[in-house]
């Protein structure tokens, strides 16, 4: 008998042995696909039960976890939610996450390998069951001022911290309240989400700050005045400027709005035909540089056809394919195929006031462990992006933006007792429709400087540089008076 | 094995019974750290669990121990710490999941009222209890195979028992296993799994001779004469029986795998495996065919990621929680194992892969691997043939069950609803597993006892030990 029982006992080995092979596919190889099956409860109740970290604006929360008594320990829950909406993002139970509660999910939910910082401790004592918290670099008073002058518009807001690249500000109206989509009652928050997404007029979870792109128009011509500058021509040079150009190998005619004439109609210095934004002269100009001249530059400016993040993605500005010289000159006053981000915007007004060097843009200040420590590498570090212009013709350049609102179409953003510097843009976008008003600029008072970058939709009246000025030019100024305490 | 009156010569032999003492201590330390590390993780402080679980197993394992040094002193020095450690560890995780459902009741404000923890505790005693009458009640296990036809009785109808009783009375999650009576539950089929791999094994030795006679060749494999059929015919029919009364497709299996293995023990003869194979595939074929019960089994094992929310939720949380688990666990009181439905009981397995991961599961495999390794070691040694298949049944039946299990947790195998022995909840199973635990260490005591005190004395045996030369080949 005892050969039976041998093989019998070899059995059971060979048994256990598909068993301990099985686990080990199981536990290990389909093991991170397993847990991280959305309908593993546990994800869920782990992710819940723990007290998600903090987003913090100038040390006040926008975006908290409040213990509640349910299931779901804790309810997100966030200030002026609609405010700071296209920078918090949303926390939820069916549609995830969004904007920075997407980007900073592994410091905010605990996850990230930094907040394991001793694991021998930590296997004793248990690990601080809190996630970390994030600080943004966005300034309260000049997001609240952008968000509040753009009411009844649609529209964003983007400002820069010049010197550093620090995202200021952030708005984009219509917003939403991303509390209404993070609550723990299922009906609600579906309602509040179908609603929000069907709303295809106002598009409120659209965040335009970053995600949206739209023709620049005018606000262009920095970057071709930039690029002529390069190439040496002066402010005081006088192009030529007529009062309409014919596109090469087309019947279109490009003209000045309202048939505006610029200088004499033949020439204007460079400083006056960006003072008034003329048309003829900036196509004109562009046509003479050339295509890859004007890609070129407009790259340095960070026009580079790439998306990115900051740790938001943001979509990608670019000049489009510019086949032909026609194109080309309607391209250099940022029409026909030019598409950028109000991010971009305001990263064209802060590399001028930057004296030439773009800063690459941030949002994130600060990452910190739940004792409010700083994660290791968790302080942000100003990074150069580019050098786009040196610092003589940046400022050449600068002392013609301050021009157009001191004298010219930007003359809505002053601001009493400082220099502003600016450009407008009114960009046709759709036939039949209004077109989009733009407004960039920059300031500095004690110390401070700021660019920002206004889109306001269908906010301008077609055939009139001015209107975008009129419109968008203000709550520039609003937010830089917020900003600089004016 | 009654002792030598006559002087025993004065040899110091190795009975490994202070061995077995210092596996004990080692295994209750073990429980009281594994304890106390999941009061820390899910209360943030110690209790008495740690201690009075510590305790009572202590308890258990030392008076275990004492009637082992007094009543079965050669026995196997491995078994009873074995087993006292699955015992613990189930404890602790049973415990765990208390507390773990407890948390979820909180959370959605209702009272928990299923604690079992305690009742587990209880059940230990009573292990121990019928534990310690086995082994002073049967002092020889031969004596056993007298009463064959008696067992056989008891067993079949402990194990019809539930299915001809009212489904309230045995009805639980759809499998009529159970009686249950003032707030006991008991499955009657635990014990009879006892009884009838006794009988099983008194029947063989007596037929052996006949049931190896060689019947038709038929592909190179000698067949057994039809006329012999009949025993493993009527094993078959039994199981086809329950799986259809009580739905229990672990059970059926796990008797009709017993039987078959009993049968090719006594027999020495491949062909008996497969007539059995094929009747088991057989009886799978009709089973797929007429019961839905079992198709749906079967549809969740092959497809379980389509019905995660429905009949497939058990089974895909079961290999979430391994997954959760990884390589290393959550560590004890960091998982959330209950999770899974009946987490304490069927899927203990994977609230163990959950916390303690792949490297613990698979040293639970390995004290069940060490278990059923020296019951077949006993099996082997010992020198009568009722002995030798008694205790390869019983050691079987712990690792077949065991196969069954975990295969079903982890999705090797349809899930079918067994209990993992002496680590799940269920009194039946872990007391009537102590009863196994009793016989093998009564078998290997008499495998294991020098030969010189037992050759001298002329103790009558049944069977000469010529008799282990089988005398048919």
């Amino acid at each position: 008998m005892n050969r039976a029982l041998t093989r019998v006992a070899g059995f059971l080995g060979v048994l256990l042995l598909a068993l301990i092979i099985n686990l080990n596919f199981v536990n290990v190889i389909k093991g991170s696909e397993y847990a991280a099956n959305p309908a593993n409860r546990r994800v869920l109740l782990n992710e819940y039960s723990r007290e998600r970290g903090t987003i913090i604006v100038q040390g006040r929360p926008i975006a908290a976890s409040v213990p509640t008594d349910d299931r779901l320990k804790y309810l997100r829950t966030y200030t002026n939610g609609a405010v700071y909406a296209p920078v918090t993002g949303y926390y939820s139970l069916f549609y995830g996450t969004s904007a920075m509660e997407a980007a900073g999910d592994d410091v905010l939910s605990g996850d990230d390998d930094r907040l394991f910082v001793n694991r021998v401790a930590d296997l004793f004592k248990g690990r601080d069951p809190r996630g970390g918290n994030i600080v943004l670099t966005l300034d309260t008073k000049a997001q609240q001022a952008a968000y509040d002058a753009m009411a009844g518009q649609k529209g964003a807001v983007v400002a820069l911290d010049p010197t550093t690249g620090a995202i200021l500000t952030a708005v984009s109206t219509p917003s939403f309240d991303p509390n209404l989509l993070s609550s723990h009652d299922p009906d609600a928050i579906q309602t509040a989400y179908e609603q929000y997404q069907s709303d295809s007029v106002n598009s409120p979870m659209l965040n335009r700050a970053f995600n949206q792109t739209y023709p620049p128009g005018s606000v262009f011509k920095v970057v071709v005045a930039a690029a002529a500058l390069e190439d040496g021509t002066t402010p005081t040079t006088r192009v030529p400027a007529p009062d309409s150009v014919t596109l090469p190998d087309t019947e279109t005619s490009l003209a000045n709005f309202d048939g505006e004439r610029c200088g004499d109609g033949q020439t204007d210095t460079l400083e006056h035909a960006l003072t008034i934004s003329c048309n003829t002269a900036f196509a004109l100009l562009g046509m003479d540089l050339g295509t890859q001249t004007i890609r070129t530059e407009a790259a340095k400016f960070g026009i580079d056809n790439q998306s990115f993040q900051m740790p938001l993605y943001v979509a990608r500005s670019t000049i489009g394919p510019v086949l032909d010289q026609a194109s080309l000159g309607q391209t250099s006053i940022g029409q026909r195929d030019v598409q950028i981000t109000p991010l971009q915007g305001a990263m064209l007004a802060a590399t001028v006031a930057n004296n030439g060097t773009l800063m690459r843009p941030y949002l994130v200040q600060q990452e910190q462990a739940p004792n409010l420590s700083t994660l290791p590498s968790g302080d942000a570090k100003p990074e150069v992006q580019s050098e786009a212009l040196s610092s003589d013709l940046a400022k050449q350049l600068k002392a013609m933006m301050i021009n157009v609102v001191n004298k010219g179409t930007g003359s809505a953003a002053q601001v009493d007792g400082i220099e502003v510097g600016g450009k407008t843009g009114t960009a046709d976008n759709i036939v039949g429709e209004a077109p989009h008003a733009w407004f960039i600029g920059f300031a500095e008072h004690d110390g401070k400087s700021i660019a920002v970058a206004v889109v306001i939709e269908n906010g301008g009246v077609s055939g009139s540089e001015t209107t975008g000025g009129l419109a968008a030019a203000p709550v520039a100024q609003q937010v830089i008076k917020a900003y600089l305490g004016l | 094995m009654t002792a030598p009156a006559v002087a025993v010569p004065r040899v110091k032999v190795r009975t490994g019974r202070s061995a077995e003492l210092g596996l004990i201590v080692g295994a209750v330390l073990v429980v009281v750290v594994a304890e106390a590390v999941a009061d820390a993780t899910l209360n943030g402080s110690l209790d008495h669990h740690a201690l009075s679980y510590g305790g009572v197993l202590g308890l258990v394992a030392v008076v275990a121990h004492l009637v082992i040094r007094k009543v079965a002193p050669f026995a196997d020095p491995v078994l009873l710490p074995t087993v006292v450690l699955l015992n613990g560890l189930g404890l602790v995780m049973i415990h765990r999941i208390d507390l773990g459902l407890e948390q979820q009741a909180a959370e959605e404000g209702y009272t928990f009222e299923g604690a079992s923890a305690s009742t587990q505790v209880l059940w230990t005693l009573i292990g121990l209890t019928l534990f310690v009458a086995v082994l002073i009640a049967i002092r020889d296990h031969r004596h056993i195979a007298r009463y064959a036809y008696t067992l056989a009785l008891v067993g079949l109808v402990l194990l019809i028992l539930p299915s001809l009783l009212p489904a309230r009375i045995s009805e639980v999650n759809g499998a009529r296993l159970w009686i249950r009576f003032a707030g006991f539950s008991i499955q009657p089929g635990e014990f009879a799994k006892v009884f009838l791999i006794a009988f099983a094994a008194a029947f063989l030795v007596t037929k052996r001779d006949v049931l190896s006679l060689a019947g038709r060749r038929f592909v190179g494999i000698e067949f057994p004469r039809g006329r012999d059929f009949g025993p493993l015919l009527v094993a078959w029919l039994v199981c086809i029986g329950v799986l259809v009364r009580s739905r229990d497709l672990g059970t059926s299996l796990m008797f009709f795998g017993l039987f078959l293995v009993l049968l090719y023990v006594a027999t020495e003869r491949v062909s008996w495996i497969v007539v059995g194979v094929l009747l088991f595939a057989g009886g799978a074929y009709l089973a797929y065919q007429f019961f839905e019960h079992f198709r749906t089994r079967v549809t969740v094992w092959l497809h379980p990621f389509d019905y995660t929310s429905t009949i497939g939720y058990q089974v895909t949380q079961s290999l979430f929680g391994l997954g959760t688990g990884g390589m290393f666990g959550t560590g004890l009181g960091g998982g959330r194992p209950e999770t899974v439905p009946v987490a304490k009981s069927d899927f203990i397995i994977s609230a163990f892969g959950e916390e303690l991961g792949l490297f613990g599961l698979v040293a639970i495999l390995m004290l069940y691997g060490l278990f059923v390794a020296r019951g077949f070691a006993a099996a082997m040694l010992v020198r009568d043939s009722f002995g030798k298949l008694l205790a390869a049944g019983l050691s079987f039946s712990i690792g077949l069950q065991v196969f069954v299990v975990v295969g079903g947790v982890s999705r090797l195998l349809p899930e079918t609803g067994l209990t993992t022995p002496f680590l799940s909840y269920g009194g039946s199973s872990l007391v009537a597993n102590y009863a196994v635990l009793a016989l093998l260490l009564r078998i290997s005591d008499a495998a294991r006892r020098p030969a010189q005190t037992q050759a001298q004395p002329p103790v009558a045996t049944e069977e000469p030990h010529t008799r282990e030369q089988p005398a048919v080949r």
